[in-house]
């Protein structure tokens, strides 16, 4: 698993990538109350914008920690919002991605992230 | 000064106490260059006598519709407002409150808006409505800037029957971010131009029903044209009492009404302040702008209501906010809510076929003039004739004799080529008496 | 003696500790009141009036057939529903309501009785002009009003609240640039990063994309950002003055010269206008256009929520572009131009159908009347003085967010001082609601962590301001010493518990649905 500094989680299966948000992230947002997911065939770039996550005081988009084609986002959040509270790196994954280039440049492993974490 | 409650001695001693000498030192940080010593350029304090003497002269220049025979309407109509609305609205707890941001101190305004919500969501025969938007011209600028959010698509095919003051609203704000609007031309039956301009970019065809000219219309069938081509429809209604007798811009297939509740609970005002009243789609809920009251319970497991999914707004969404709407029309949508609470659905039907009686009986009065031709077969509560003499001349000449006639066309679009049609529009508070005023006071202008 | 209390009526308490709950729920004087749907108003009334002569059939199959789903109550119940509800209510006429950057001064009620003169109320916005001369005398006037308080030249009296307002100075602003030729090239606004959630939200409706500029550590624009960001590129800046956190930018003068030499125009936030009116001239700052809240500098009422009023004053330089319609005044009356050609060929089109907010503007002349020019410099005056006063006696026990220097009307403070109490912004501030208190503005500006935004305004007495300091102060050292449930759970003594805002997120309820199976609702 790689992370963002955005707080932003990857899990890579050859060329498909798992994405979705961090414990971190998710604690920070509170009661998540939806989920704006990408359609599939959406094509994302890393760094832009490709969902949203709102929580009753707020509303955050989620950059793309890699790039690539969108093959499917996580309907189930449509109807559980919270399940990113309680699984955000398991279950309450965003979307998957078709990468077009699968390497982690620029993106951090656990270890560095929890030093990442602490360092805030 | 009345309304000032600190005395001399209270601001030396709060002066001591932030351990300033004079309120020159709080006022430390404005520039030398802007400073200024005395009292700007206008009178100075006044009692309450010299102001009412003062702004009472002003209100005595204006011949008020309740003192003429008046047949005003295009957008705005004066209907009669029982005497508990505006005692309720003066109420302390109502006028002098704010938005409802700590809902535990402030369930009596979020429970009324949830009242006021399933009002106008049954009103229009739609599914769920917002706590208000400015007036009806502004919800209808925001309807067609959901649609294209919704519908990803640019372009807006507005009817020729919608009143021409919303649709420049309407056109100032979209063009701004880049949407097309094809305006049809003006026309008494305009409705039934509109289904063949619709195509495969069209974000949303807008009707207005009753229209300008006061057409009722089915607009079912242009629904069902907009839906094929993955457009949405968009009825405005400048009449919300019109909604009491014809049938609901729902039931007809709407998937957003912006409407004018001014009608309901509200005097004429010269123009505002107003009450927009926005309905839609289930689906649609999170595209939708304003104010939302939702339902929940408290700690104790009690029933409660609160504003709710704000991040759709602008003091979360900031730059992606689907509007930057931030008041809503309050008090005008409590007036609304306790007038309409009044009246009932029972009160609402029999208000409404007392202005269409009103209507035709004007109507019928108004044919037997020789020379003026009325051009609206079905309406409501307003018509248009035409006049063998521009409109615009003869509604002066008969404001002159303390008549109040109706809104020349021309004055909403000079340059439709309408300058001998007049709106014409009756209530249930005309009196037969005003309308044989108006009938003989027309026939001589007219001759 | 004859006459002896021979009822055996007693006339002093009786000692009970305990406290029974009641039996029915009810709660003294504080009623519980269900929606209007879940009573028996269906098919009732409360108006009465004539049969009609006409039964719609002429309409055919335009008329609507189906019930409605709109319950009626007589007039006695109407009544009682509603004040009821408005018992609910926290209200300026009960105590102060602390929310920075609203502005929540007492209403006066000649406003009320001036707005409902009938020939104020009574009024068509289409009538002949002729008919209607004293009511554009009254606008004509406020606006001489607001341009001479602010020393700007011009007016644009349409928009119906704050945020409408910095539409129409943002869309003049955009005129002007189309005009010039410029827009293509300035497509970018600048906004601080403590601005209110409206101005972004503005710029980017009208098709800017929105610059931040950083803050300096004394909480006011950094200059030396602004500078670096401006550019040919830029169509203009968004400052508010005195800012988000209540403080008067001192460099203001060089902020709208920088801004005029890059070519750009200095917009105005003019939400905190209360701090200034009577004293300084936003015109002598270098504003281009600043919008008004007349429900906030004005007194018009809140009203729950509404409705506003943001008449927008504008420079010599943007007046042009002003949207329709305005009121003329010459040798032969008033007008009222209402096209855009003409004298009005340059206006960016229209804003609402009608004249705007006539309502609120007859509210506004009659309180800046009363006040004179003498009056509302004193309610600056008053304004500031009493922010400062409480800024004063609650520094020592909370922190605040910007202690040097005075503040304008309004005293920002952080939550520095909860830390370790495990207690936030949010606790202290539904612990205030049971003291008797409306919570100040929280979580507002942005830039300052658990913000607290107290805005007492001017018409707030010292003997308010002290009972106000004294349960803040109490609060706050109970905070510090440890007493955590009475904020976690707090409120405990208003009409209502803390509410579940994720459930009516998570599961929206917009309105009352009819049980299955009823046929008294249409949806």
């Amino acid at each position: 698993m790689h992370f963002s500094k955005d707080h932003e989680w990857v899990r890579l299966d050859g060329d498909v990538a798992t994405v979705g948000i961090t414990q971190y992230a998710a604690d920070a947002l509170g009661d998540v109350v939806f989920v704006e997911t990408p359609d599939a065939g959406k094509v994302v770039t890393k760094g832009d914008g490709f969902a949203v996550v709102e929580s009753v005081k707020a509303a955050s988009d989620v950059y793309a920690p890699v790039s690539g084609e969108v093959i499917e986002g996580n309907a189930a959040l449509a109807s559980a919002p919270e399940t990113v509270n309680a699984d955000p790196e398991g279950e309450g994954w965003f979307a998957k991605i078709k990468v077009s280039d699968t390497s982690t440049d620029g993106l951090m492993d656990r270890a560095a992230y929890d030093a990442f974490l602490a360092s805030l | 000064m009345r309304y000032l409650p600190l005395t001399p001695d209270d601001r030396s001693a709060m002066l001591a106490a932030i351990g300033a000498k004079s309120i020159d030192d709080l006022f430390v940080d404005v520039p030398d260059a802007a400073r200024r010593a005395g009292f700007v350029d206008l009178p100075r304090v006044a009692g309450e006598l010299e102001v009412e003497r003062a702004l009472g002269a002003m209100a005595a220049k204006n011949a008020s519709a309740g003192s003429v025979p008046f047949f005003c309407g295009a957008g705005a109509y004066k209907h009669h407002v029982p005497a508990t609305v505006d005692h309720v609205i003066q109420r302390s707890e109502f006028l002098t409150s704010y938005t409802p941001y700590q809902p535990e101190i402030a369930q009596g305004t979020l429970q009324y808006l949830y009242e006021f919500q399933t009002q106008v969501a049954n009103l229009t025969g739609m599914p769920v409505a917002n706590a208000s938007l400015y007036d009806g011209s502004t919800a209808m600028a925001e309807g067609v800037l959901m649609a294209t959010r919704v519908t990803r698509r640019n372009k807006a095919v507005v009817s020729g029957g919608v009143h021409p003051h919303y649709v420049r609203a309407t056109e100032t704000v979209v063009h701004a971010v880049g949407v097309e609007t094809q305006v049809l031309p003006a026309a008494v039956d305009a409705e039934a131009d509109v289904i063949a301009q619709i195509g495969p970019d069209t974000a949303c065809v807008v009707v207005q029903t009753p229209n300008v000219f006061g057409t009722a219309t089915d607009v079912s069938k242009i629904a069902e044209a907009a839906h094929a081509a993955g457009a949405l429809l968009i009825v405005v209604v400048t009449e919300a009492v019109s909604m009491g007798l014809l049938k609901s811009p729902g039931e007809m297939g709407a998937d957003i009404v912006a409407a004018e509740g001014q009608s309901i609970g509200n005097a004429l005002n010269f123009g505002g302040p107003y009450v927009g009243l926005f309905a839609t789609r289930d689906k649609l809920v999170r595209q939708m702008p304003g104010r939302l009251c939702g339902e929940t319970v408290d700690a104790d497991g009690t029933r409660g209501f609160v504003l709710t999914l704000s991040t759709r707004e602008q003091h979360i969404r900031r730059d992606k906010a689907t509007s930057n709407i931030c008041t809503n029309s309050g008090l005008c949508t409590l007036a609304f809510t306790i007038h309409m609470s009044l009246l009932g659905e029972t009160g609402l039907r029999k208000m409404a076929l007392l202005n269409h009686e009103k209507a035709l009986a004007t109507r019928d009065a108004l044919a037997a003039i020789p020379g003026v031709e009325v051009l609206t077969p079905r309406f409501f509560n307003e018509f248009a004739v035409r006049l063998p003499k521009p409109a615009a001349e003869v509604v002066e000449a008969l404001a002159e004799r303390g008549v109040l006639a109706g809104v020349p066309y021309s004055r909403l679009a000079p340059a439709a080529g309408m300058d001998d049609v007049l709106l014409v529009a009756a209530t249930e508070t005309t009196m037969d008496a005003d309308i044989e005023i108006l009938a003989s006071a027309l026939a001589k202008a007219c001759a | 003696m004859s006459t002896m209390n021979t009822v055996g009526r007693p006339t002093t308490p009786n000692r009970v500790e305990s406290k029974p709950a009641t039996l029915t729920g009810g709660r003294g004087l504080l009623q519980n009141e269900h929606l209007i749907f879940e009573g028996d108003g269906w098919g009732k009334t409360g108006v009465d009036l004539p049969e009609p002569k006409t039964d719609g059939s002429d309409l055919g199959d335009l008329v609507r057939r189906d019930p409605i789903g709109l319950p009626g109550l007589s007039e006695p119940e109407t009544m009682r529903h509603y004040v009821r509800l408005s018992q609910k209510n926290h209200a300026i006429d009960l105590a102060i309501y602390p929310l920075g950057s609203c502005t929540m001064k007492h209403n006066p009620r000649l406003n009320e009785k001036m707005a409902r003169l009938p020939g104020f109320s009574d009024i068509h916005p289409l009538q002949p002009t002729s008919t209607v001369q004293g009511a554009l005398e009254l606008m004509d006037t406020l606006a001489h009003w607001l341009k001479t308080l602010t020393g700007m030249p011009a007016v644009a009296l349409s928009p119906k609240a704050g945020a409408h307002g910095e539409l129409c100075g943002l869309m003049t602003i955009r005129a002007a640039h189309e005009a010039s030729g410029q827009h293509e090239q300035r497509r970018k606004v600048l906004v601080p990063t403590s601005a209110h959630g409206t101005n972004p939200a503005t710029a980017a409706f009208v098709g800017y994309t929105v610059v931040e500029v950083a803050q300096t550590d004394d909480g006011r624009v950094d200059v030396a950002d602004l500078a670096s960001k401006l550019g040919d590129d830029v169509a203009a800046i968004m400052v508010t003055n005195p800012n988000t956190c209540g403080l008067f930018e001192r460099d203001i003068l060089e902020i709208s010269r920088l801004t005029h030499e890059a070519g750009a125009y200095f917009y105005c936030d003019g939400a905190n206008f209360n701090a200034i009116v009577g004293r300084v001239r936003p015109g002598d700052l270098g504003v281009d256009a600043m919008h008004i809240n007349l429900h906030k500098t004005f007194s018009t009422p809140h009203g729950g929520g509404g409705p506003g009023a943001g008449p927008v004053v504008l420079s010599a330089a943007l007046a042009p572009f002003a949207p329709a319609p305005w009121v003329v005044h010459d040798a032969d009356g008033y007008r009222l131009i209402e096209r855009e050609e003409d004298e009005a060929a340059q206006a960016f089109g229209r804003l609402c159908a009608f004249q705007g907010q006539m309502g609120m503007y007859t509210r506004a002349l009659s309180y800046m009347m009363s006040h004179g020019s003498d009056g509302l410099r004193q309610v600056a005056e008053d304004a500031v003085l009493n922010a400062n006063y409480i800024k004063a006696r609650l520094s020592d026990v909370m922190s605040a967010a910007f202690p040097d220097g005075p503040c304008m009307h309004e005293a920002l403070f952080d939550d520095e001082w909860l830390k370790g109490t495990d207690i936030t912004t949010l606790d202290f501030a539904k612990a205030m609601i049971d003291e008797g208190f409306h919570p100040m503005t929280m979580y507002f500006p942005l830039v300052v962590h658990g913000a607290m935004l107290i805005e007492p305004t001017e018409t707030e007495s010292k003997q308010e301001l002290d009972r106000f300091i004294h349960a803040m102060r109490a609060l706050a050292e109970a905070a510090k010493a440890g007493d955590v449930d009475r904020f976690k759970g707090a409120p405990f003594h208003a009409p209502m518990k803390r509410l579940d805002e994720t459930r009516a997120a998570r599961t929206p309820v917009l309105r009352w649905t009819a049980p299955e199976g009823s046929n008294i609702a249409a949806e």
